[in-house]
């Protein structure tokens, strides 16, 4: 089948991407858009490592077709990340030891974040209910667990960087 | 049908290291133009900071600073040999090999700066912020960048140094069979309390007590991230995590997550970490490698805690809700 274009919001900015059909969000964000923070450890949504929030959800990029995200708003790490500095996410991460391989990372982040929006004092239930579907091996989560409600305690309000 | 409650314990002793045709592990270290030591190692980070921690030992033996510290690993075609990273081996062997190294170099840095502050080698030392200055005279001093330009355009001078840990192999003895097959040992404790649904056979893992006795800690919050980490890891292992969980046939074997289950986060327990420091005597800085460990220690006192809970004699893990429901109906059938 022919390839198409895809055009959609990705972190603030209209995109557009030529792809064969099938072709996966990850897979359009990862090797035809650079968008690399993004990763997929098991690509069949299995793992949450591929998380992207798109329209304020949270959904698994490596088994989304892009097509579905034609003229949805996509906000993917490199989207929350500001030019200098961390978002407070990742600052919680990075004080909490939240991270040991970090390839897990990006999928608990965007997944935190996607939490922190609809719910911004969230408890230490149901911020382990939100990151159930995102595995990590190395953290045993507790850390995660402690850098979301540490982000949660602090809030402002504004856990949204440049892009929302 | 009722959700009962119990508790287990385990120890372990846990070695560091083996000894199979000595063990080697190098390290190599340079100083660059600018002052940082360059650490060459082939052992290899997996996320337990590795990186972190040998860039310590090698900061505390040249009296660096942290920063001046850069761990290169992970080539295995470019870099000194190591035997790898496993059996909780690789602080202990490349801390040593890191030590070795550093004292070398730190030897040459030492000469360097006792020429340029016209003094003698003996009289110079660190003091840690990235200095090398005069015994007794904190005023004469020189910064790494001044002495690393010194050493390689006035005098010609390479700062470097070799190090290896190398345990010979003495064999067995075969009078006794007595024989020294690994280094230190760590030691641990686990305290586990579950609570078992006897209807649908599983299994809750309220609290896991830890103590770990693990040598010298060098980096505390990286210990308590592999202990928290591995405290998981071992609750996977004793609850969910097989190769071929329910079928004995290898077609059926895990395809995937969905089949091979991992803790998730609403399965982690309480933790409760306590630390206890006994130097060893052949680690870096009184190391202890205790990595691996920390998913083991607690897969025994779960399983303990299951069968405290039942009053069955479960010795096999996973203990997936199957073998729960078995193991009631083999207590059941006997009395």
């Amino acid at each position: 089948m022919a390839s198409k274009i895809v055009t959609f919001t990705l972190n603030g900015r209209e995109t557009e991407v030529m792809v064969k059909p099938l072709t996966t969000l990850a897979k359009a964000l990862r090797e035809k858009l650079g968008f690399t923070a993004t990763k997929c450890g098991c690509y069949e949504g299995n793992c949450g490592s591929c998380t992207v929030i798109v329209n304020g959800e949270p959904v698994l990029s490596c088994i989304l077709p892009v097509e579905e995200v034609e003229g949805q708003n996509v906000l993917t790490l490199e989207g929350i990340t500001p030019a200098e500095g961390l978002h407070p996410l990742q600052q919680a991460f990075h004080e909490n030891f939240a991270i040991q391989c970090g390839f897990c990372s990006p999928g608990m982040l965007m997944v935190s974040k996607a939490l922190l929006d609809k719910n911004p004092h969230p408890t230490q239930a149901e911020v382990a209910e939100a990151i159930s579907g995102n595995l990590c091996r190395c953290t045993g989560y507790d850390p995660i667990i402690a850098a979301v409600l540490q982000v949660a305690a602090g809030s402002n309000g504004n856990q949204g960087g440049s892009h929302e | 049908m009722a959700k009962l409650k119990g508790t287990g314990i385990s120890s372990v002793n846990y070695p560091t290291g083996m000894n199979l045709g000595g063990d080697p592990t190098q390290a190599l270290i340079h100083m660059t133009t600018t002052g940082t030591f360059v650490i060459s190692l082939a052992s290899c980070d997996l996320g337990q900071g590795l990186k972190t921690v040998l860039a310590q030992i090698g900061a505390e033996t040249l009296g660096v600073p942290f920063e001046n510290v850069l761990i290169d690993t992970g080539d295995t075609d470019t870099g000194p040999h190591c035997m790898g990273t496993f059996a909780s081996r690789t602080t202990h062997r490349a801390g040593n090999a890191i030590i070795m190294a550093a004292q070398e170099a730190r030897k040459t840095m030492l000469e360097i700066a006792a020429d340029e502050l016209e003094a003698r080698p003996e009289d110079m030392e660190t003091d840690g912020q990235g200095f090398v200055r005069v015994k007794g005279s904190p005023d004469r001093k020189i910064h790494l960048v001044n002495l690393a330009l010194a050493g390689h355009f006035k005098y010609g001078k390479t700062v470097a140094g070799r190090g290896i840990f190398f345990k010979p192999n003495l064999g067995i003895d075969p009078e006794t069979g007595k024989m020294d097959p690994d280094s230190t040992e760590a030691h641990a404790c686990v305290m586990a309390e579950v609570e078992v649904d006897t209807e649908t056979g599983e299994v809750k893992v309220l609290k896991l007590q830890s103590v770990y006795e693990i040598g010298r800690q060098v980096n505390p919050k990286l210990v308590e991230g592999q202990i928290k980490g591995g405290s998981v890891m071992g609750l996977g292992h004793a609850l969910y995590e097989s190769t071929e969980p329910y079928y004995p046939s290898p077609e059926h074997r895990p395809g995937g997550f969905f089949e091979y289950i991992l803790p998730l986060a609403p399965d982690v327990p309480e933790m409760e970490i306590r630390v206890l420091e006994y130097p060893s005597a052949d680690g870096p800085y009184g190391v202890k490698g205790f990595g691996e460990m920390t998913a083991n220690a607690p897969i025994p006192a779960i399983v303990n805690a299951i069968n405290n809970a039942l009053g069955t004699e479960i010795s096999t893990h996973p203990v997936t809700p199957e073998i729960v429901l078995q193991a009631l109906d083999a207590k059941q059938s006997k009395s």
